[in-house]
């Protein structure tokens, strides 16, 4: 699970950088490709350096989840939140910056769930 | 006498509207404790984003005005800003006129057409709440104050974004021991801990809130707000801890908003950490304005026993 989840973190930071025109980065940041996407993502874009920790702690996460301890369900649900966080951030940056939706799929949540609760 | 003992107050505009309760709260703790604020004369917007955004120069300028009248009319050497926003400006402003020609000369410019003196890059110091109380008073003595533990209590403490963001504008954080972490803050846990709070382990307290998306994309401000909310109730808090005005109500908006728009209710309850030090010092829910939040957080206080 962690692996998926880590993976998704970096797809995420991987269509910002693609959305600025870039090639993802296939290097590594304290063992890492997620902190090293992140490092690209933020050239350019200090306000990018507002999902850094959240970044940082996906990575952190993932270390305490190798310890398999007593916590680790509560530990992956966190990880799990963190990455939606991530995702969430990424998704508006894109469409503040006009780059963008970040995936097809919140459109249905943005357009049509959104406006039918609101409008009913 | 400590330097915090006697500060220049610099409010902001949030304080004196959504985020009054911060304001009477903070007033309130710091009479508690025996610090002394002396509100910044004449005071104007700190540039806010909104000037920011335009000219950063102006920004600039505008924190500059609150510094200089704080250290040139009213002779003091440290300002208090407890709201997030100003705080970062005021320490940007600092930085970038320690650091910035153009910023100097600008400034200057102004400020001379203005007819005030020019602030000078290190005239004053620029502190948050969490910094006065911290060093002001420290987790020794507020431990001895308190007379109302708020054993028990779970707390979630949220810091948002622009308390250690950027990490050069703060060049007293990340010190060591005894200094504030840019990447993992804890100066909050350690006041609330010291009033009988029990801290929760609370990875996204410095996540991003959507205060900036707020207008221009309410649905994921909701979104950000809804998981954070989330979280800290999957951590086990039953309040969330705040020091950010925009982060407070960004948080207190965006939960009525989720279960009006998205069907998704939280029960998670938001206080600024003022209002958690004052009941904890002795002081009623009301004087620290707990009934001017939109999250009630009184009944979880009357739960607890400690209102």
């Amino acid at each position: 699970m962690r692996d998926a989840l880590l993976a998704e973190a970096e797809a995420v930071l991987e269509e910002w950088v693609r959305a600025r025109g870039e090639a993802p980065s296939a290097e590594t940041v304290e063992g890492f490709r997620l902190l090293a996407l992140h490092r690209q993502g933020a050239r350019g874009v200090p306000s990018f350096n507002a999902c850094r920790e959240t970044c940082r702690e996906i990575a952190y996460h993932y270390n305490l989840l190798a310890a398999r301890d007593e916590k680790a369900e509560y530990r992956e649900r966190m990880m799990a939140m963190l990455v939606e966080h991530l995702k969430l951030f990424v998704r508006g940056k894109l469409e503040v910056e006009g780059l963008g939706e970040f995936c097809c799929s919140s459109r249905p949540v943005r357009n049509e769930e959104t406006e039918k609760r609101l409008h009913g | 006498m400590s330097k915090y003992q006697k500060v220049a107050y610099y409010p902001g505009c949030a304080l004196e509207g959504t985020a009054h309760a911060y304001d009477r709260s903070t007033k309130a703790v710091g009479k508690a404790l025996g610090l002394e604020l002396e509100e910044v004369k004449d005071w104007n917007c700190c540039g806010a984003m909104e000037v920011k955004n335009v000219e950063r120069k102006l920004q600039t300028y505008l924190s500059s005005r609150v510094l200089s009248i704080a250290a040139n009319q009213m002779d003091h050497k440290v300002v208090m800003a407890p709201c997030n926003g100003c705080y970062h400006n005021l320490k940007h402003a600092e930085h970038d006129l320690a650091h910035d020609a153009g910023s100097r000369e600008a400034v200057a410019r102004i400020s001379m057409k203005a007819g005030h003196e020019t602030y000078q890059a290190g005239q004053v110091e620029t502190i948050h709440a969490l910094d006065w109380i911290k060093h002001g008073v420290g987790e020794e003595e507020l431990k001895r104050r308190v007379k109302n533990s708020l054993k028990g209590l779970k707390v979630a403490n949220y810091y948002g974004c622009m308390y250690t963001r950027p990490r050069n504008i703060f060049p007293e954080k990340d010190q060591g021991p005894g200094s504030e972490s840019s990447t993992k803050p804890h100066f909050m846990d350690d006041l609330l801990a010291a009033a009988g709070a029990e801290n929760v382990d609370f990875p996204l307290k410095t996540a991003c809130c959507g205060g900036a998306h707020t207008l221009s994309d309410s649905d994921t401000s909701t979104k950000l707000v809804l998981n954070i909310l989330r979280a800290a109730e999957a951590a086990g808090a039953d309040v969330i801890a705040t020091e950010c005005p925009t982060c407070h109500s960004g948080l207190e908006m965006h939960q009525v908003r989720a279960e009006k728009v998205l069907g998704q209710k939280t029960n998670v309850k938001m206080l600024y950490f003022t209002q958690l030090l004052g009941v904890a010092l002795g002081l009623s829910p009301r004087k620290v304005g707990v009934h001017e939040n939109v999250s009630d957080g009184v009944e979880i206080l009357r739960e607890k026993n400690i209102a």
